[in-house]
């Protein structure tokens, strides 16, 4: 298991040097010269020289590149241009209502997709079935700020029932904390339900045809056992490849649901500093998506172990 | 979340041949309806100059706010007191132009990175998909801010962006098409004969690949509008005056309490082009694979 | 019918079942009638698609979702299972009436421990709980011969050999001692060694636990070697049932004395060429009119293209649906 482990970390590397250095160039080639930002109105050559020569900016590229990598694998990301904090302290400081809006989305969409994937499998054709199939294509065409704008004027500004917007932290006030992200993760969540409820129905109706379930069913097991007891268990293993990426793309999602909902997370400070033009802290936005993202695939086919004992990792 | 079903869609094959478009839409109403909604946007766009009752930009002070069905205003006017309708109805005239070209460019770089590393093979090939796993590794939506931050807040700068972020999908699909017609025996046969080879494989992947990518480009399409949309609602895209969806949402988001209509019309424009690609491409799928089709 | 005045195990009585197929209705049993009695072992033999599955399918409905059982009557212990509410018919299944399958590889489920799933009849009909339900799994892995029983139960089905998971699928079966055993050919999927064990396994423990056993086959030999009495079917019908000595020594019908003739036998010095049954298989879309064997009889006379003969009493036990036999005709070899 251990050298499993490694040796797909191992496999990872040659493609994690490659965003780093994706994520460098970009940021790098893009953000323009800092020393003319920070100078202002003196513009003497020497005095430009004298900065890029403080930042290292007059080393070539690559030596520029080893120096960032070298401090990013000590973790060190850089600081804000503009509040001169830690990007890793400016992260680490969103992360929780970014993390509560994602596991919150998450619920939501397999407490969606689970059940309504299952029942549009079992009941083949049905007017339930139909109307499944109808909303997996649906889903994923709404984009999620428009589902939560909709659902912000319907329950929050039209019938008072939910607050606009805004966070508080669970630790603070579970209750008010949970009124708080509903609408927000369900706007977030809603695409990801309708995606894995379209792989639990194909899953679930290939399954179904399978002997085992015939062996069930001549044990005397009802059919809600045979469905939930023992088909569901070989259904939920290719729904949880669509789960992990979820994971994984909880900071992309949040981006724009954070956004709409002035939610105090990652995917704000990501758009706030853009606008900014605060590059480093873009620069360990973009890094953390892509490496939970991977991460993530790799927690899948750990989870694939558990679900499916025919997988060793031997 | 990602709202990329595009990058699921390729890992399913699809019916390789000629089909007849005519038969396809009449034993296929699925197709046949999402391919008229996809031609009514087509035309809509098409036709903004004529149908919209209004110039999209002219600034009315005067008529600022009105709600829908006031003189002249089905969906009233926003708080420049320009035309809802005319302005959602030129939205189409945006969006879809920057959808296409963003596949296309997906597609064309996509297809030659494809064909190229099936082709080559051996070390190219090697760098090469590193380079796509690279790109996967971003969730989309992630590496298309991240292009568009690096490259300066813009329409064309989302399109590139967009069209970067679809290159996988094509190049994987062309890749595997390829692999699999240079094992066949004919290639290495009419090869031995003198014919060139690039310009026979291109012969063969290009009928074999028509399926599988009008289902793909379809759904890509669905993808570029909805990331193109998010794009310009984050500011990140399209930018004032332009009459363009995500950006109208942005700025109605302001005025949901009196006047829904100025995020909602928009919202439902993006949601129905979204879903009339979508439906389109999950139709065409079923309608192509033969696995479906018991 | 035969068998007297005393109430049989299982009775069919005319049991018609039909398919849903896209290009029409498959009958895919018809006119079936036979009996079980306590105890006994009874044959099923047919080439497949003759609808031997199909009967016991429809004995504990657990036909595919096309198939419906469209007329008859299935009596077990003096109820009408096809009259039975869902409810009432899985308080029978797995309790009452167990039924092991053809394909152990396919027959269990890859993501659950082997003696959860022998354990669960246990679970779902007497009540037991979960570690009880486990040391009586370890208990049936010893009985059916599954070697470090106690190791074993706690493994996942790839972990088994064919062999292995079709006694796992016999211990499922019995664990809650069931009055009928259903065996849709147990051992064609398995080595020809394994299958021998497997027999043996099923004669001694229909012996140890006094189940009567349907012992579905097309290999007239597991017949032979098993089985009291023999059920032939041919065409989704019941053709010949007797006891086994009589129907094997004297077929009272000619397909099953077609089939008879169609094995080889080491004991046969006559000389005599070996025969294999002739013609195609029937299409159960388009059976011909008649008695269903009549294009391949080697027997048959005008009146059998015409009209289907009923399954009579002919000789002694044995049953056939069979002009020729009951108009008093033996069956000999033509031309001999």
């Amino acid at each position: 298991m251990t050298t499993y482990v490694l040796r797909r970390l191992l496999l990872m590397l040659p493609v994690a040097f490659l965003v780093t250095v994706g994520v460098f160039l970009l940021i790098h080639l893009s953000r323009g010269d800092p020393a003319l930002v920070l100078l202002g109105e003196d513009r003497s050559p020497q005095a430009i020289a004298a900065i890029h020569h403080e930042l290292g900016l007059d080393q070539p590229l690559y030596v520029q590149y080893g120096i960032w990598l070298g401090r990013l694998a000590r973790g060190d990301l850089g600081r804000s241009v503009i509040t001169h904090q830690t990007v890793s302290d400016a992260i680490l400081e969103r992360l929780p209502a970014t993390l509560e809006l994602g596991v919150v989305a998450l619920l939501w969409s397999l407490l969606v997709a689970i059940p309504l994937g299952t029942i549009a499998a079992v009941r083949r054709g049905s007017v339930a079935d139909h109307l499944a199939t109808g909303f997996t294509v649906g889903g994923v065409s709404v984009p999620n700020f428009f589902i939560g704008i909709v659902l912000i004027f319907v329950l929050s500004v039209s019938l008072h029932l939910f607050p606009f917007g805004g966070y508080v932290p669970l630790t603070r006030d579970p209750y008010e904390s949970l009124r708080h992200v509903l609408l927000p993760a369900i706007a977030l969540g809603t695409a990801g339900a309708a995606i894995n409820m379209r792989f639990t129905r194909s899953s679930m109706i290939e399954v179904l045809n399978h002997d085992f379930i015939r062996t069930a069913r001549a044990k005397g097991a009802s059919w809600r056992r045979v469905v939930f007891a023992h088909a569901l268990k070989n259904a939920l293993i290719p729904v949880v490849t669509v789960v992990g990426l979820q994971i994984g793309g909880i900071i992309e999602g949040a981006i724009v649901t954070e956004t709409v909902f002035t939610w105090p997370g990652v995917g704000r400070l990501a758009v706030e500093s853009i606008f900014d033009r605060d590059y480093t802290v873009v620069q360990g936005i973009v890094l953390l998506a892509a490496f939970s993202y991977m991460f993530a695939n790799l927690l899948v086919d750990l989870v694939y172990g558990w679900l499916d004992p025919r997988i060793s990792y031997a | 979340m990602s709202n990329a079903p595009a990058l699921v869609a390729a890992a399913e094959p699809t019916l390789r041949g000629r089909i007849d478009p005519v038969e396809l839409l009449r034993r296929y109403p699925r197709v046949a309806l999402s391919a008229g909604l996809v031609a009514l946007l087509f035309l809509v766009a098409l036709l903004a100059p004529i149908i919209s009752p209004h110039d999209p930009l002219a600034v009315e002070p005067d008529n600022a706010y009105l709600k829908p069905f006031t003189s002249g205003h089905v969906l009233g006017t926003d708080e420049l007191g320009r035309d809802l309708l005319s302005r959602i109805i030129w939205g189409a005239r945006v969006s879809l132009p920057v959808a296409f070209v963003a596949v296309g460019v997906g597609l064309v770089a996509g297809g030659l990175i494809g064909l190229v590393s099936g082709y080559k093979g051996g070390l190219t090939d090697l760098l090469l998909m590193r380079l796509i796993d690279a790109l996967l590794a971003f969730p989309a939506l992630i590496l298309a801010i991240g292009i568009v931050a690096g490259l300066g807040p813009s329409l064309t700068n989302a399109m590139i962006a967009i069209g970067i972020v679809g290159i996988p999908v094509y190049a994987r699909l062309v890749r595997a098409q390829t692999l699999q017609l240079r094992q066949m025996e004919f290639v290495t046969a009419t090869r031995s004969l003198g014919a060139k080879p690039l310009r026979l494989v291109l012969g063969h992947i290009v009928p074999n690949l028509l399926n599988p990518v009008l289902v793909q480009v379809s759904l890509s399409a669905g993808f570029a509008i909805l990331a193109e949309a998010t794009l310009s609602f984050l500011g990140l895209g399209a930018q004032v005056p332009t009459p363009d969806w995500g950006q109208m949402i942005n700025a109605g988001a302001r005025f949901l309490s009196n006047d829904p209509w100025l995020a909602i019309a928009p919202g439902l424009g993006i949601s129905i082009s979204v879903y009339s690609f979508n439906l389109l491409g999950d139709a065409l799928r079923d309608a192509l694979d033969p696995r479906l089709r018991s | 019918m035969p068998g007297g005045a005393k109430a049989h195990l299982l009775e069919l009585q005319n049991v018609r079942t039909e398919l849903q197929l896209r290009d029409g209705v498959l009958t895919a049993v018809d006119c079936v009638s036979f009996h079980v009695d306590s105890g006994e072992t009874l044959g099923i033999v047919g080439e497949s698609g003759s609808g031997k599955t199909m009967t016991a399918l429809s004995i504990l409905r657990l036909l595919p979702r096309s198939g419906r059982v469209t007329n008859g009557q299935v009596r077990f212990k003096g109820r009408d299972l096809l009259a039975l509410s869902e409810g009432e018919m899985e308080e029978i299944r797995g309790a009452e009436i167990a039924m092991i399958f053809q394909d152990p590889m396919t027959s269990l489920n890859p993501v659950f421990e082997v003696g959860w799933q022998v354990g669960e009849p246990l679970r779902l009909h007497r009540a037991t709980g979960g570690r009880e339900s486990m040391s009586k799994a370890v208990e049936m892995f010893s009985r059916v011969g599954i070697p470090e029983a106690a190791r074993r139960v706690s493994q996942y089905p790839h972990m088994f050999s064919g062999g292995m998971r079709q006694r796992a699928m016999i211990a499922m079966g019995l664990s809650t001692e069931p009055s009928l055993l259903i065996a849709d050919e147990p051992t064609t999927a398995l080595d020809v060694t394994i299958q021998a064990q497997i027999l043996e396994l099923l004669r001694t423990l229909n012996r140890e636990f006094g189940t009567a056993t349907i012992l579905i086959t097309h290999n007239l030999g597991v017949v032979a070697g098993m089985c009291e009495r023999v059920v032939v079917m041919y065409a989704g019908r019941v053709v010949e049932q007797g006891p086994t000595r009589d129907v094997f020594a004297h077929p009272q019908h000619p397909y099953t004395w077609s089939l008879l003739h169609s094995i080889p036998r080491l004991d046969d010095e006559s000389g005599k060429p070996l025969r294999p049954v002739e013609g195609a298989p029937p299409d159960m879309l388009q059976l011909p009119p008649g008695c269903k064997f009549n294009p391949r009889c080697p027997f048959a006379i005008e009146q059998c293209s015409k009209e289907e003969p009923e399954l009579l009493p002919v000789k002694g036990a044995q049953l056939a649906r069979c002009w020729v036999t009951q108009a008093g005709d033996e069956l000999t070899e033509p031309g001999a």
